[in-house]
C-alpha cells in the first residue's frame, strides 16, 4: 500500500508530522483512556457506597472478616512494583536496554506476586463459606443478604481489578520481549511510558479498593 | 477485499461502517414492520406476548446500540473529521480499524442471541427481571452490547485526540467546522458515558453468570440502582445519537443558505454544553420509580436547563436562513425536516420533563413517539442529509437529485403519519410494550402501520439510487455545492492521503467569499 512507500518508522507514522506530535497523541490517547477506566470503576464504587450506606454494620463486620495482612502487603507490592515501573520508564528515557529489561521483569514479577497473594485470598474465601451463593454464610451479622452484596462487591471489584492486573502482565511480558529485540531507543519508547500510566493507574485503583474493602470497620470500633 | 479487512485508511473504515450500520438498520426495520404489523389489530393474534416482548426488545437493542450510536460518528464523522481538519489520518489509524471489529463482534454476538431465541427484557435491561426472571438470551445480547461499547469508547478517544493534535497549520478551535465541534462533544460523552454502561453489564453479567447478587432485592439489593446506573449512560447517550446529526444540519444550513451560522461561537459551545449537562439530567426517567420528590423536582428543573443550549442552536439555524440565499437541496430539504421534527421532539421532551405530565403518560405510547422524534425524525433525517451532502465527496458521483427530493418527502410524509398518532395514542392511556389493546385505539394504530409503511418505502429509496449512482450517477466535481470546508478541496473521492498538498487554513469555518469563483451546480 501507499503507506509504506513513505516509509513510515515506529517513532513517526505516516499521519503524524512530527516524532513529538505522534508523542504528544499517544500520551493523551492513553490519559482519556485511564479517564474512561476511572468511569468504569467508578460505577462500582457507587455502587459500594450505596450499599455501605445502606448496612453500615453488616459491611463493617464483613470487612473484618478479611485478611489486613495479606491486604497490606498487597498494597506493598504493588507499590514496589509502581516503583520499579518508573525506575524503567527513566532507564527507557536514558535507552539503557539492560536496565529497562531488569525493572521490567522486576515489575512483573511484583505484579504475579500481587496475583499469587489475591488467588491464596480468595480461595480463603472460599473454603470459609464466604463466597455469595446458596453455601454462603457469615458470622456475626443478622441479615446474609447485605453481607452476601458486600461479598459480591469485593469479588467483583476484586476481580475486575485482579482483571487489569493479569492484562498488564500481559503487556510487561510483550515489553520485555520487545525491548530485548530492541524496539525501543532513547528517541522512541513511548509504548514503556504510557504502559507505565496504565500501570500505575491499576495501583492507584488498588489503593482506594484496599481501605473500603479490608479497613472500614476501624473506625467503628 | 484483503485490503479493504485490513485497511487504515479512515475513509474506507467509514464506509465498512457504513455497510454495517446499513444492514443492522434494516435488521432493526425488519423487527419493527413486525410490530407494526402485529399491532393492526387489537386482539393481537399474529405473535405470542412472548415473542412480542422478544420483538421490541430486538428492535430497540439492534437500532439504539448497533445503528443510531455507531452512525453519523463512525461513518461520517469517520470519514470526513480528519478532512475537514486537514489530517492525513486520524491519530490511530489501528484503533480505529480495530473498533470497527469491535461493533462486528458485538453485532454478531447480539445476532446469535437474536437467532438463538431472543431476548426479551427491553432495550434498557431493568432488574430485577433481566438478572433473575428473564428465561431469554440476556447474557449473549449483553455481552454484545459490551463489546460495541467499546467500540463506541475508541472511536470518541480517537476523535478527542485527532481534535486535539491533529489539526492543520491555521485550524484554530474557532475555525473548526461546527460538525466537528459536535463530533468532539459527542466523543466526549462517549468517552465519559459508556464505561458506565459497560460495568452496569459487567454486574448483570456477574450477577446472571456467577448468581452473585448486587441489584437482587431479595438479599437486600436495590433494583433501582441499576436503573440510576442505567440512565446515567443512556440519557447521555441520546445525545450521542443526536449531537452529531446537530453538526451535519449547521454545514448544510450554511452551506445551502450561504451564509455564516448565525452565532458561530454559540452554536460550537451549545454542543459542549449539551454534553456536559446532558450527565445531570438521568433521574427524569425515573419519576415513577421509588425517587423521591425532592429528587424528582432537581431533575425535572435540569431537564428544562438542558433544553436551552438545543433551542439556541435551532434559533440559531433559523436566523442563518434569514436573508440567505436558500436552494432547495436535498441535502437542505432534509435539513428543514429536522429542524421541525426535532422541534417536535424537543417540546415534548419538556412535557415528559414535567412531573406532573409524566406521571400520566410515562410508559406511553407519548414517550414513544416523543423519542422517536428525536431519534428517527431528528437523527435519521440529519443523517440522510449528511449522506445526500456529502455522497458525492464519498463516491465521487452525484445521486440523482430528483428521486432524492422525492425520498426526502415521502419520509417525512411517513414519518408524521407513522409517529404523530403515536402522541394521541399515548395521551389517551395506550400503553407501550403491549401488544393487546382495547378496540377504540385501533384506527390510531391501523394509521401508525400505514404510515410506516409509507416509510419504509421512503428509506429504500436512498438505497437503490445510492447503490445505482456508484455505477451511473454523474461524475462529482471536488465542490459541487461551493462550500467552504476543506473536505471540499480535495478530489472526489479524495486521494489515500487526503490532500495532494499540506492545507493551511487562513480563514473562518464558513467564509463563502473564498469560493465565490467555484462553480455552484444545484439542482
Ligand atoms: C435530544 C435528544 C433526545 C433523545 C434522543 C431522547 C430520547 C429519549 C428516549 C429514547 C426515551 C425513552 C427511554 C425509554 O424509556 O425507553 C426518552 C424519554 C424521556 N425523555 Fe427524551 N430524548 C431527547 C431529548 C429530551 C429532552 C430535551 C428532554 C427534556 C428536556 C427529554 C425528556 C425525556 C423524559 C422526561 C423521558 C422519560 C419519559 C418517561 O419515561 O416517562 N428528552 N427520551
Ligand atoms: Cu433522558
Amino acid at each position: 500500500m501507499a503507506s509504506d512507500a513513505h516509509g513510515e518508522t515506529l517513532a513517526l507514522r505516516e499521519q503524524f508530522d512530527s516524532e513529538e506530535q505522534q508523542k504528544d497523541a499517544s500520551t493523551l490517547g492513553m490519559w482519556i483512556f485511564l479517564i474512561t477506566e476511572i468511569m468504569f470503576f467508578g460505577g462500582m464504587f457507587l455502587a459500594y457506597s450505596v450499599y455501605r450506606n445502606f448496612y453500615p454494620h453488616v459491611f463493617a463486620v464483613a470487612s473484618s472478616s478479611m485478611n489486613a495482612i495479606i491486604g497490606a502487603t498487597n498494597t506493598g507490592v504493588l507499590l514496589c512494583s509502581s516503583f520499579t515501573m518508573v525506575m524503567a520508564v527513566r532507564a527507557a528515557q536514558l535507552g539503557q536496554r539492560k536496565i529497562i529489561i531488569l525493572f521490567l521483569v522486576l515489575t512483573l514479577i511484583l505484579g504475579i506476586a500481587f496475583l499469587g497473594l489475591k488467588a491464596y485470598e480468595w480461595n480463603v474465601k472460599f473454603e470459609e463459606h464466604h463466597v455469595p451463593g446458596p453455601a454462603f454464610h457469615l458470622d456475626g451479622v443478622d441479615t446474609q443478604g447485605p453481607a452476601q452484596i458486600f461479598f459480591s462487591m469485593y469479588f467483583a471489584m476484586t476481580g475486575l481489578h485482579a482483571l487489569h492486573m493479569v492484562v498488564g502482565v500481559g503487556i510487561l511480558t510483550w515489553l520485555i520481549i520487545a525491548t530485548y529485540k530492541g524496539r525501543f531507543t532513547a528517541g522512541y519508547m513511548t509504548p514503556v511510558d504510557i504502559a507505565g500510566l496504565y500501570w500505575h493507574f491499576v495501583d492507584i485503583i488498588w489503593i482506594f479498593l484496599f481501605p473500603l474493602l479490608y479497613l472500614i470497620d476501624r473506625h467503628l470500633g | 477485499m484483503k485490503s479493504w479487512l485490513l485497511t487504515k485508511d479512515h475513509k474506507r473504515i467509514a464506509v465498512l461502517y457504513l455497510a454495517t450500520v446499513t444492514l443492522f438498520f434494516f435488521l432493526g426495520g425488519a423487527f419493527a414492520t413486525l410490530i407494526r404489523v402485529e399491532l393492526l389489530t387489537p386482539q393481537g393474534g399474529l405473535v405470542s406476548s412472548e415473542t412480542y416482548n422478544k420483538l421490541f426488545t430486538m428492535h430497540g437493542v439492534t437500532m439504539v446500540f448497533f445503528f443510531l450510536i455507531p452512525s453519523i460518528p463512525a461513518t461520517l464523522g469517520n470519514f470526513f473529521l480528519p478532512l475537514m481538519i486537514g489530517a492525513r489520518d486520524l491519530a490511530f489509524p489501528r484503533i480505529n480499524l480495530l473498533s470497527w471489529y469491535l461493533l462486528v463482534i458485538g453485532g454478531l454476538l447480539a445476532l446469535f442471541a437474536m437467532l438463538a431465541g431472543g431476548v426479551d427484557t427491553g432495550w434498557t435491561f431493568y432488574t430485577p427481571y433481566s438478572t433473575t426472571y428473564s428465561n431469554s438470551w440476556v447474557i449473549a445480547t449483553a455481552l454484545g452490547i459490551f463489546v460495541a461499547g467499546f467500540s463506541s469508547i475508541l472511536t470518541g478517544l480517537n476523535f478527542i485526540v485527532t481534535v486535539h493534535r491533529m489539526r492543520a497549520p491555521g485550524m484554530t478551535w474557532f475555525r473548526m467546522p461546527l460538525f466537528v465541534w459536535s463530533m468532539y462533544a459527542t466523543s466526549l460523552i462517549q468517552v465519559l458515558g459508556t464505561p458506565v454502561l459497560a460495568v452496569t453489564l459487567v454486574l448483570v453479567f456477574c450477577e446472571r453468570v456467577f448468581h452473585i447478587g448486587i441489584f437482587d432485592p431479595a438479599l437486600g439489593g436495590d433494583p433501582v440502582l441499576f436503573q440510576h446506573l442505567f440512565w446515567f449512560y443512556s440519557h447521555p447517550a441520546v445525545y450521542i445519537m443526536v449531537l452529531p446529526g446537530m453538526g451535519v444540519i449547521s454545514e448544510v444550513i450554511s452551506v445551502f443558505s450561504r451564509k455564516s451560522v448565525f452565532g458561530y461561537a454559540f452554536v460550537a459551545f451549545s454542543s459542549v454544553a449539551i454534553a456536559v449537562l446532558g450527565f445531570l439530567v438521568w433521574g427524569h426517567h425515573l419519576f415513577v420509580s421509588t425517587q423521591s420528590v425532592y429528587a424528582g423536582m432537581v431533575f425535572s428543573f435540569l431537564s428544562y436547563f438542558v433544553a436551552i443550549p438545543s433551542a439556541i442552536k435551532v434559533f440559531n439555524w433559523t436566523a442563518t436562513l434569514y436573508k440567505g440565499s436558500i436552494s432547495f437541496a436535498t441535502p437542505m430539504l432534509y435539513a428543514f425536516g429536522f429542524i421541525g421534527l426535532f422541534t417536535i421532539g424537543g417540546l415534548t421532551g419538556l412535557f415528559v420533563a414535567s412531573l406532573g405530565i409524566d406521571v400520566h403518560v410515562t410508559d406511553t405510547y407519548f414517550v414513544i413517539a416523543h423519542f422517536h422524534y428525536i431519534m428517527v425524525g431528528g437523527t435519521i433525517m440529519a443523517y440522510m442529509a449528511g449522506m445526500h451532502y456529502w455522497w458525492p465527496k464519498m463516491t465521487g458521483r452525484m445521486y440523482p437529485e430528483g428521486w432524492a427530493k422525492l425520498s426526502a418527502l415521502v419520509i417525512f410524509l411517513g414519518f408524521n403519519l407513522t409517529f404523530f398518532p403515536q402522541f394521541i395514542l399515548g395521551y389517551l392511556g395506550m400503553p407501550r410494550r403491549y401488544h393487546v389493546y382495547p378496540d377504540e385505539f385501533q384506527v390510531l394504530h391501523v394509521l401508525s402501520t400505514a404510515g410506516a409503511s409509507v416509510l419504509a418505502v421512503g428509506y429504500l429509496m436512498p438505497m437503490i439510487y445510492f447503490i445505482w449512482s456508484l455505477r451511473y450517477g454523474a461524475l462529482a466535481p471536488a465542490n459541487p455545492w461551493g462550500a467552504t470546508g476543506l473536505e471540499w478541496k480535495t478530489a472526489s473521492p479524495p486521494p489515500v492521503h487526503n490532500f495532494d498538498e499540506a492545507p493551511v487554513v487562513t480563514h473562518e469555518a464558513y467564509d463563502y467569499s473564498t469560493v465565490m469563483g467555484e462553480v455552484i451546480e444545484v439542482g
